[in-house]
């Protein structure tokens, strides 16, 4: 059946079963490929998008629960002030190695700094746990995203 | 190694456009160029008029570095800045673009790709510096020697132009044999830490395309049943409650039984239609073995004598000399099968064109694998089979497996089909645990004598596990008189110079599939290595550091370059003077010709939970090419071999993988490690490895830590998490 979608700033259909994740939906129906599969049980944190500027795990949110909320992937995150200055910060510290988990980290730190805008390196480690990145980039990834706070507070 | 192979359409390709220059190295090193096919070339850069170069990088991406790092060795000797020149990945073409170090395989491995392409990538440029100073030089009617090449420009003789005006007739040039090679004291890009990678902007933003984002119109997603049992053959099954699924096409029982694949319109369909087939299995000579018992199998081994003298050195002087030692240190250790587990699940996407030729789109670790494989598969002739090498998601090893496991299962998937639709195999994290190719299960034995001055006096080492190269076609390179040095490098080869040392291995019987894992052999000899001499160190009352510089003073450049890593490792660390509440551990060693040195630091104890606080690495690979991918690969080095240890290991119950998805086999996190400092030895030796270097001294280093803090608990059998450590 055909779904209206709020995706990156516009109305999109999909014609999907409402038990879809929404992972599979953005993949797979819309070619947004930025987001990543990486386990399904919401226990890597590579699907990760915004919900109503919220970071949830895509793999594990239906196209059902959805609703009229507002899905920002990692295609639109730079139109976001936090989102811009945490991609600026990730090539300034050259963050990514294989960066198939980049996206997510991308996403979930958004959501860490809309939440605080100065966070400490434990802040960063208990809001980000749920980020694997199997080449560890892990130091950068803090760095980046503190790197990121000094951008936005310049 | 004959491989049948032509680079007749690449070749084609490449010569289509009317002004391009393509410099390479041939077969045998010798400077070749041309713009035709007749010419036996081995492109390495490609200029066009438009004065675009591209460096064709022979190695796959997986994050380790080479597109930026070969595209930098091209931009060093063309004089260009880093934002005036481009990649693209090689073909599949094992003649042109074999890893010198690999025998006629096209591949990534080893911690090779800079390795064996530096030379060959800087001559390619400096060759083709010189024919387009040649080409200049004609034009004008001057000199070549009057000429420079700075930033894409010909100057001199009062003139300047852009290099791409001379593409064309440099291309008709003959390409110069010895081309002069930069000094190193001219370097501006190689050595320079703040040259940065060339993909990470896309990898930042979601462009960047790895396999599993291949999308071809009217594509099929395949997904294959698998079955508990390892090595259970699929001979029926009932899709009656997948045909429920919408976007669920068909089923079939693959032509080696191994599984059935379902085929799908899209993934979710895979998955969900994947989960609802009923197969029936024939178990009849499926592995009924657990885990316990290929432990006890590898335990056994190390009691009894080993199968081969590794080092052909006199063992019973060996055991006299431990005999008649003041003390004997000894101890036992087990390393359990371990996953992969690259971020990217396992994929790749097989098309057929209109003129019969199959297209594999693939994060390619070892192209020529698939590539003749395929050739098999399909019967086709090579050059009608093409790969292109998509960004892959981590290998870690598990891309370049032997018989090109995943790649194969695609093309079987493929072959049941009209070829009419490309299809895509997709694997699960599941598939990707469970049916995957493991680290092997490794064992050893170790005891040490010292006399009553706390020196060594003898060091007999027992090794027990499965090869993981006999069999395969790196056995001729790998096993000599029956010994695979994978099994027992970083040991048996050791630079420490040990008296009365003698070194054992046993084959044990086939457990899983195995594969090269981060670091291979490293990986549990280092530690092995590294703890038995704290534990010797500990035994003579000396300081850990001092001790092993006992060991690494008979001047050769292996000790030497340790000894220079460990002095600087624990410089940099203030080793001995760790503040309260803290311990320290160190460990060394030399892998993939780099050498690497690394303390960890922690808080807490085993019992009340220990915390990674700081790692310091030294690391001497030579010249570091990009020195902040280096320290980057150290970090990710560092995390993979402490992730793992801490908590990580593959297991069977009665022939059945236990472990399914990351809950099962948890991933290090970032709050697991606090922090990581790494320092580049500046050296003029040539480039060695970086990737898996980092990885073999993580974790002795933690596991001397561990036995350092308060309750000097020795770990010797992993995961550490369910042998008596805790983590904060």
């Amino acid at each position: 059946m055909a779904i209206q979608l709020k995706l990156n700033g516009e109305n999109r259909s999909v014609e999907a079963d409402p038990g879809t994740p929404l992972l599979w939906v953005l993949r797979d129906e819309l070619q947004l490929t930025g987001t990543k599969f990486g386990c399904g049980v919401a226990s890597c944190g590579a699907c990760t998008v915004h919900m109503d500027g919220v970071p949830v795990r895509s793999c594990q949110t239906y196209l059902e629960d959805v609703g009229t909320a507002e899905i920002t992937t990692i295609e639109a995150i730079s139109e976001d002030r936090i989102g811009a200055a945490l991609q600026q910060a990730w090539v300034e510290l050259d963050v990514v190695q294989c960066g198939y988990c980049q996206s997510g980290q991308i996403m979930s730190a958004v959501g860490l700094l809309a939440d605080n805008p100065k966070p400490s390196a434990q802040d960063i480690d208990d809001y980000m746990a749920g980020n694997a990145c199997r080449c560890a980039t892990y130091q950068r990834i803090r760095a980046g995203i503190q790197r990121a706070a000094e951008i936005l507070e310049a | 190694m004959t491989l049948d192979t032509t680079r007749r359409g690449f070749l084609k390709g490449a010569a289509a456009g009317a002004a391009v220059l393509l410099v390479g190295t041939g077969p045998k090193g010798a400077v070749a160029a041309g713009h035709s096919a007749s010419t036996n070339l081995n492109p390495f850069v490609k200029i066009s008029s438009d004065g675009t170069v591209t460096a064709i990088v022979k190695h796959f991406e997986k994050g380790q570095g080479p597109a930026t790092g070969l595209t930098t060795l091209i931009a060093e000797e063309l004089g260009l800045r880093m934002d005036q020149v481009t990649y693209a990945f090689a073909p599949s073409n094992p003649e042109l673009y074999s890893n010198l170090f690999f025998g006629g395989f096209q591949g990534t491995g080893g911690s090779t790709a800079m390795a064996n392409s530096f030379m060959q990538y800087r001559t390619a440029g400096a060759a083709a510096r010189e024919m387009l100073l040649q080409a200049a030089a004609q034009a004008w009617g001057v000199d070549a020697s009057a000429l420079t090449l700075e930033e894409g420009v010909i100057k001199g003789a009062g003139q300047s132009a852009p290099l791409g005006d001379f593409v064309a007739a440099a291309a008709q040039l003959t390409a110069p044999e010895a081309p002069r090679l930069k000094d190193p004291s001219e370097f501006r890009l190689i050595g320079n830490p703040d040259v940065r990678r060339l993909d990470s902007a896309i990898k930042g933003n979601g462009e960047a395309k790895f396999a599993i984002d291949v999308f071809l119109p009217d594509q099929m997603i395949a997904m294959i049943a698998r079955p508990e049992q390892r090595g259970a053959l699929a001979t029926a099954f009932d899709d009656a409650e997948a045909k429920s699924v919408k976007g669920y096409i068909r089923a079939a029982i693959m032509p080696n039984k191994a599984g059935v694949v379902v085929y799908a319109e899209n993934t979710w369909a895979a998955m969900q239609a994947r989960d609802l087939l009923d197969v029936t299995w024939d178990v009849s000579a499926a592995e009924t073995r657990s885990s316990d018992q290929i432990e006890a199998e590898i335990r056994a081994a190390l009691d009894a004598e080993p199968v081969y003298n590794v080092n052909k050195t006199d063992m019973a002087a060996t055991k006299g000399a431990i005999e008649a030692a003041a003390q004997v240190v000894e101890e036992t250790f087990y390393f359990p099968l371990l996953a992969h587990a690259p971020m990217e699940p396992l994929n790749c996407t097989i098309e057929q064109t209109a003129e019969g030729k199959i297209i594999l789109h693939d994060g390619a670790q070892m192209p020529t694998g698939p590539h003749m494989a395929f050739a098999q598969i399909f019967q086709l002739p090579m050059e009608m089979i093409e790969i292109r090498t998509m960004l892959a998601g981590g290998s870690f090893g598990r891309r370049a497996t032997p018989t090109a496991d995943y790649q194969v299962e695609a093309a079987l998937a493929f072959v049941m089909t009209d070829r009419s639709r490309p299809v895509k195999l997709v694997w699960s994290r599941e598939d990707d645990l469970r049916s995957g190719y493991y680290r092997p299960a490794f064992g050893h034995k170790v005891r040490v004598g010292l006399d009553a001055e706390g020196q060594i006096v003898g060091w007999d080492h027992r090794i027990a596990g499965q090869s993981i190269m006999k069999g395969t076609p790196f056995e001729p390179m790998v096993v000599r008189d029956g010994i695979d040095h994978s099994s027992v490098e970083g040991a048996a080869d050791t630079p420490y110079a040990i008296p009365a040392a003698s070194f054992g291995l046993t084959d044990t019987a086939k457990a899983t599939e195995t594969l090269w894992w981060r670091a291979v052999g490293h990986t549990h000899t280092a530690y092995v290595m590294e703890v038995m001499m704290d534990m010797a160190a500990k035994a003579a009352g000396r300081d850990p550091m001092a001790f092993r510089m006992d060991y690494l003073s008979d001047g050769t450049a292996d000790q030497q370059r340790l000894a220079q890593v460990l002095k600087l490792a624990t410089e940099k660390a203030g080793w001995g003077n760790a503040p309260e509440g803290r311990a320290q551990g160190l460990a060394v060693h030399k892998s993939f010709g780099s050498f690497v040195a690394e303390v960890v630091e922690i808080s807490g104890t085993p019992e009340t939970g220990v915390r990674i606080e700081k790692v310091t690495c030294a690391v001497d690979c030579g010249i570091a090419v990009n020195p902040d991918i280096v320290k980057a690969q150290m970090e990710g080095g560092i995390g993979y071999g402490i992730g793992h240890v801490m908590r990580d290991q593959i297991t069977l119950t009665d022939g059945a993988v236990d472990q399914y998805n990351f809950p099962d086999y948890e991933p290090l996190r970032i709050g697991d490690i606090g922090q990581i400092d790494v320092h580049v030895v500046a050296s003029a030796e040539a480039p060695t490895g970086a990737g898996e270097p980092g990885t073999p001294p993580a974790a002795p280093a933690l596991a001397n830590a561990i036995a350092a803090s308060t309750t000097g608990l020795r770990v010797s059998a992993m995961p550490m998490e369910l042998n008596g450590v805790s983590f904060a």
